[in-house]
């Protein structure tokens, strides 16, 4: 039987599904244990039962100073410069990539600038972004926002010409105004488009956030990370690392729900 | 004056001719078949008449309004797919045939319930009442494009054109459709232009039967000429072709 005919049953599915994580736990379990048995006191793979006692730590017991369990201050940092940032990427990349998807004069106006935008390498845009928007929230935002938005709305104008050319025109033919095609055909029709956009982008929010939150901030996750760097407090790491692992993975599992829940048509295809 | 007035007609892509001299007169409630082989400008000739394209030269009028410059309520159209909103249930799709029009594209309130109530006597009509609320993609071939034409029908186009309606579908669903469209046609008595593959279809649903092809042919350059209405047959008196020839066009006959 070929290779790709065999089809695996439920429990060897299930199975095959976990083992990579269990491999690389084991794997991490047997390199930490050679470190330990050689040196104790090594700090660069902390036994998994440390890391489980720092997990613990982190999230239950307030900081000495103020009180404040620093860990969910991180996280609250860290997930409202995300939202924001994805928030306002989303709904600019969703009215630009309407118009010019959908106005042939917008399309010559603008696709062309938002291809060389989307050439800059927005790292290097940051420092330009730290000077001019100082050092606080706005900059961080205006990062992930520079470098995720011409993405979007270079997706979403692609997405939009992709609409059959019938649809645009039967509708026309429903004596529906150019507004009206927007809002009741274009619009429905890139939502699902604009819930994937916003999942593909994710990845690189992220890495702008904490690029940003690494240079310069007082709180955040991708911030408690590279300051605990200078003290190799790998546990602390590591747990920041799987807690931002966690946090991505569940955004985009929830995105996909909400996009089957909402736009159920779109699953089948047409 | 003839209803539907096509006068002159040419288009061409850059240097390339489409169609060439096109002149037609229909009348009100005509059943025009538009036949022909492939790349002969049958398609090109119905999308002149939505106006989703205008001619190089010639002008299109309909009821003697001016020539239209894009599409608009006076000409509905179904296309062999993508012809309903995808994002639509059923009934939403019968009722965008009216609310379309509208500021907002919807209707809020009393005029909702109200066209909520007319799509649902249109989806008695056209046989889809009980999937009125799924959404198009799990309906069959036939179902879709009876939506199509209700949808269609729905807006009160003084014109209806049909682009390779029944292409897609199996040869009983066509059967079962023509019916539909030969009930619709007597119930309304619109004017209605159909492009087809299929001849019999065409002598059997049409009045008239046009025949799109190149009259003149360059072998050294197929692409030199364009294609023109080279037959006009009656197809009238239950489909049975060849009863009387309506024009002497490139027809060699005895009149």
């Amino acid at each position: 039987m070929r290779l790709i005919n065999i089809i695996p049953g439920r429990p060897l599915a299930v199975f095959l599904l976990f083992l990579p994580f269990v491999l690389v736990l084991i794997a991490y379990a047997v390199g930490s244990d050679i470190r330990l048995a050689e040196n104790p006191s090594d700090k660069l793979l902390p036994a998994p039962a440390t890391i489980g006692d720092t997990m613990l730590r982190l999230t239950t017991e307030g900081d000495r100073r103020t009180g404040r369990i620093l860990f969910w201050h991180d996280t609250w940092a860290s997930l409202k410069r995300l939202g924001v940032g994805i928030g306002i990427s989303a709904t600019f990349g969703l009215l630009f990539g309407l118009l010019i998807g959908l106005v042939p004069l917008v399309r010559s106006l603008l696709s062309q600038f938002v291809a060389v935008l989307s050439m800059i390498p927005p790292l290097a845009l940051l420092p330009i972004l730290f000077i001019v928007f100082g050092l606080g929230e706005l900059s961080k935002v205006v990062l992930i926002v520079v470098g995720t938005l011409p993405f979007v709305i270079r997706d979403m104008s692609q997405r939009t010409l992709e609409i059959p050319q019938e649809l645009l025109v039967k509708a026309q033919t429903l004596g529906a105004s150019s507004w009206v095609i927007a809002v009741r055909v274009a619009l429905p029709q890139v939502m699902p488009r604009l819930i994937q956009a916003i999942r593909l982008s994710l990845g690189p929010a992220w890495l702008f956030l904490i690029a940003a939150e690494a240079i310069a901030a007082d709180l955040g996750l991708g911030y408690r990370i590279f300051l605990v760097r200078r003290y190799l407090a790998m546990d602390v790491i590591l747990t920041y690392v799987i807690w931002i692992t966690i946090l991505a993975f569940l955004m985009d599992y929830t995105l996909r729900q909400v996009s089957k829940r909402l736009f159920p048509w779109a699953e089948d295809g047409l | 004056m003839s209803f539907v007035t096509v006068r002159d007609i040419f288009q061409s892509y850059g240097n390339r001719p489409i169609i060439e001299r096109v002149n037609l007169d229909a009348d009100e409630g005509e059943f025009v078949s538009i036949v022909g082989a492939s790349g002969c400008g049958k398609s090109t000739f119905l999308r002149l008449l939505l106006a989703q394209e205008r001619p190089t030269k010639g002008t299109i009028q309909i009821d003697g309004a001016d020539p239209a410059k894009e599409p608009g309520l006076d000409r509905g159209i179904v296309f062999q797919k993508y012809s309903v909103f995808p994002h639509m249930t059923v009934r939403e799709n019968i009722v965008a045939g009216e609310s379309m029009r509208t500021g907002w594209g919807r209707f809020f309130g009393a005029p909702r319930r109200a066209a909520h109530a007319r799509a649902q006597e249109t989806l008695a009509r056209i046989g889809l009442d009980h999937v009125a609320d799924q959404y198009p993609a799990t309906l069959s071939g036939g179902m879709q494009q009876r939506l199509a034409i209700g949808q269609a029908l729905t807006a009160k186009p003084r014109v209806l054109l049909l682009d390779e309606p029944f292409g897609a579908l199996d040869p009983g669903t066509r059967l079962s459709m023509h019916d539909f469209l030969d009930d619709l046609r007597d119930e309304t008595g619109m004017t209605v232009f159909m492009v087809t593959h299929d001849l019999d279809e065409a002598f059997k649903l049409g009045d008239r039967v046009l025949v799109f092809d190149k009259p003149r042919w360059d072998p050294h350059d197929p692409s030199a000429y364009g294609a023109t209405i080279t037959y006009d047959f009656d197809a009238r008196d239950g489909g049975i072709p060849f009863q009387r020839l309506k024009e002497s066009i490139n027809v060699r006959t005895t009149p």
